[in-house]
């Protein structure tokens, strides 16, 4: 049986540069990641998480080795076709959700739509589409300051997955949320993953976050220690 | 949302940061386009057009003057066809702010080398050359000053008394002129030499300047040169130039507007440069994770480029426009104000266009630097920070 891979590395390595020395972060990394997978990244603060997601979301190039996400090698491609495939494959979450405070939550989700050759109402109405998907229809004309933390994550995953990306990458989604918020967001990641088919990656510290996804791949210096079937 | 709309929500980040730099620059504009204006009214009003025309006088101060007895031996020389003089009279009407020139003349030879002005009665001319207390005044001074024909205007003399001990000289208006209608550019007052020369304390056998008139504008240089030449070991050597040159000199002996209004605008600019400059560098540094996040959802390196330029160019042009707006809505009070000094004074669309220009200019200047850095921010690090 073929297996379809949303995400395929070989040999991936990574390292920084300071001062004179040489920093490895990630050393030979070879993973496959299934479409429609969740998969949950946990290790230790330095073990290479946020590097590995950055190389997979390509924000990143890597020192060493091959990266394909949904088919396409990510390695020869330049900045500028870098960008625009991030915008048309890639969502992404952080852990300080990271909107724009100038604008309101239903501008933040239209923004990656300002890419696109899409119509002014067309925007507003894909956003709003967004923002009734992660519940918050009626919050669309809220700055962020006036929003919760747990609502301002949903925005962020609004503004994730309104261009309709096959990959989410979240960094720690839930790292600055209480307990109940953070359930709420897991949830909603996993209906995004169940109903609506995306493939997640999420890095985590919290074991709990972990438990909702499909698999837990462990890291720890720079490689993957682990495997485990949720 | 638009792009553009992107920039205008980026620039009131911080609204009382936008709201001062704005106003600075909104400033620097309306000083650039009112300082044009008074450059430029200061040229024009001394600028005039007439090139068959040369001013002779004394050659090392024009505070000295030229002895009547040079008029034959100019007129003397070929070329030469037509000689009238004028003299700087001072003295001041009612205030010392009431400021307009004010030369004896003598009216036929005047008008005979002016025959641009066109002077009005009909019979004002016969008239001013007949009466001894006659004067002519420029239209704008007419109106400036609502003065009739018929009125009596009293001077009181600053540097000319009267042989009788009193300072007070009065005129009775017997016509106005204007050029083409219009007010002239350097509005004068214009009274009879044989009054002045009879009533002076001192001062009737001379003259401040020759105005000279030739019969062919390409031997300027040359006749200039022979009247010179024929002055140059007399006890009143002279200086002679087109009309042109001898009001540019004039106007250099008040300062060289031009040159003020570069230095000071030179100033203001470099002040606005580096305030601006150092404002929008500080707000991109605050900003550079929300940079980061724009370029991970997919924005390119140029269009980040692009967004943090135009936001300097955008704050800098609304700056300019309500600058110029500013300038323009108290110009015409100015104008009035100024109307004395330079005759017309206005901002015209010229120094609109300069200023909007100008200010796009300076925007490219301050945006320039944070852009680039905005452009070569590497997305990992910058997430990071």
């Amino acid at each position: 049986m073929c297996v379809a891979y949303a995400v395929s590395l070989r040999g991936v390595e990574k390292q920084y540069t300071k001062g004179k020395e040489l920093v490895p972060v990630l050393a030979g990394i070879n993973l496959d990641i299934e479409v429609g997978d969740f998969l949950a990244l946990m290790g230790p603060s330095g073990s290479g998480k946020t590097t590995l997601l950055n190389l997979i979301g390509g924000l990143d190039h890597p020192t060493a080795g091959e990266i394909e996400v949904g088919g396409q090698s990510l390695n020869n491609m330049k900045a500028k076709a870098l960008a625009r495939w991030r915008s048309e494959n890639i969502g992404f979450i952080f852990q300080f959700y990271n909107l724009l405070p100038v604008l309101s939550a239903q501008r933040n989700v239209e923004l990656p739509l300002l890419l696109t050759r899409l119509g002014r109402k067309q925007r507003q109405k894909n956003a709003a589409t967004a923002l009734e998907i992660v519940g918050l229809s009626d919050r669309g004309k809220y700055k962020p300051k006036e929003l919760s933390g747990g609502q301002q994550q949903r925005v962020a995953i609004a503004r994730a997955l309104v261009a309709d990306p096959s990959l989410m990458v979240c960094d720690e989604p839930t790292g600055d949320l209480d307990r109940e918020n953070a359930d709420e967001i897991l949830g909603l990641l996993q209906t995004l993953n169940e109903h609506h088919g995306k493939t997640i990656i999420m890095v985590t510290h919290d074991p709990r976050a972990a438990d909702r996804a499909q698999h837990t791949l462990h890291m720890d210096k720079g490689r993957l220690v682990t495997e485990a079937v949720a | 949302m638009s792009l553009v709309g992107l920039m205008w929500a980026n620039l009131f980040r911080k609204p009382t940061r936008t709201v001062l730099t704005l106003a600075s620059v909104t400033v620097a504009f309306l000083l650039f386009v009112l300082l044009r204006s008074i450059s430029a009214a200061f040229d024009s009003g001394l600028a005039v057009t007439a090139t068959e025309r040369l001013v002779v006088v004394p050659k090392y101060s024009q505070v000295d003057d030229l002895p009547y007895a040079q008029k034959q031996q100019i007129l003397s020389i070929e070329g030469v066809n037509g000689i009238t003089h004028t003299s700087w009279f001072g003295g001041t009407y009612q205030d010392p702010k009431n400021f307009f020139a004010k030369f004896p003349v003598d009216p036929l030879s005047y008008f005979d080398l002016h025959p641009e002005l066109d002077l009005e009665p009909a019979d004002a001319l016969q008239r001013f050359a007949r009466e001894r207390t006659a004067a002519v005044v420029d239209k704008g001074l007419m109106e400036t000053y609502q003065w009739h024909i018929g009125d009596v205007i009293p001077i009181q003399g600053t540097i000319y008394g009267k042989a009788d001990g009193t300072r007070l000289w009065e005129f009775q208006i017997v016509g106005q002129f204007s050029e083409n209608g219009e007010s002239s550019n350097f509005p004068l007052f214009l009274f009879h030499y044989e009054y002045f020369k009879e009533a002076a304390a001192f001062g009737g056998d001379s003259v401040g300047n020759w105005v000279v008139r030739l019969d062919v504008p390409d031997r300027a240089d040359e006749i200039a040169q022979k009247i010179d030449a024929l002055f140059e070991n007399s006890s009143d050597p002279t200086k002679t130039a087109t009309e042109d040159e001898f009001n540019r000199q004039f106007a250099r002996q008040l300062g060289d507007m031009g040159f003020i209004t570069t230095v000071i605008m030179a100033a203001v600019f470099f002040t606005i440069v580096l305030l601006t400059g150092n404002t929008m560098s500080q707000a991109l540094r605050e900003r550079i994770p929300e940079l980061a996040v724009l370029k991970t959802l997919g924005f390119p390196d140029g269009t980040v480029f692009v967004m943090v330029l135009g936001e300097a160019i955008l704050l800098c042009l609304v700056g300019g426009v309500i600058g110029v707006g500013l300038a323009f809505s108290i110009s015409r009070g100015l104008a009035e104000a100024l109307e004395g000094i330079f005759g017309s004074f206005a901002t015209t669309p010229v120094f609109a266009i300069e200023a909007i220009v100008l200010s796009a200019v300076i925007g490219l200047i301050i945006g320039l630097i944070p852009a680039l850095n905005a452009q070569r921010l590497a997305i990992a690090d910058a997430l990071r920070r």
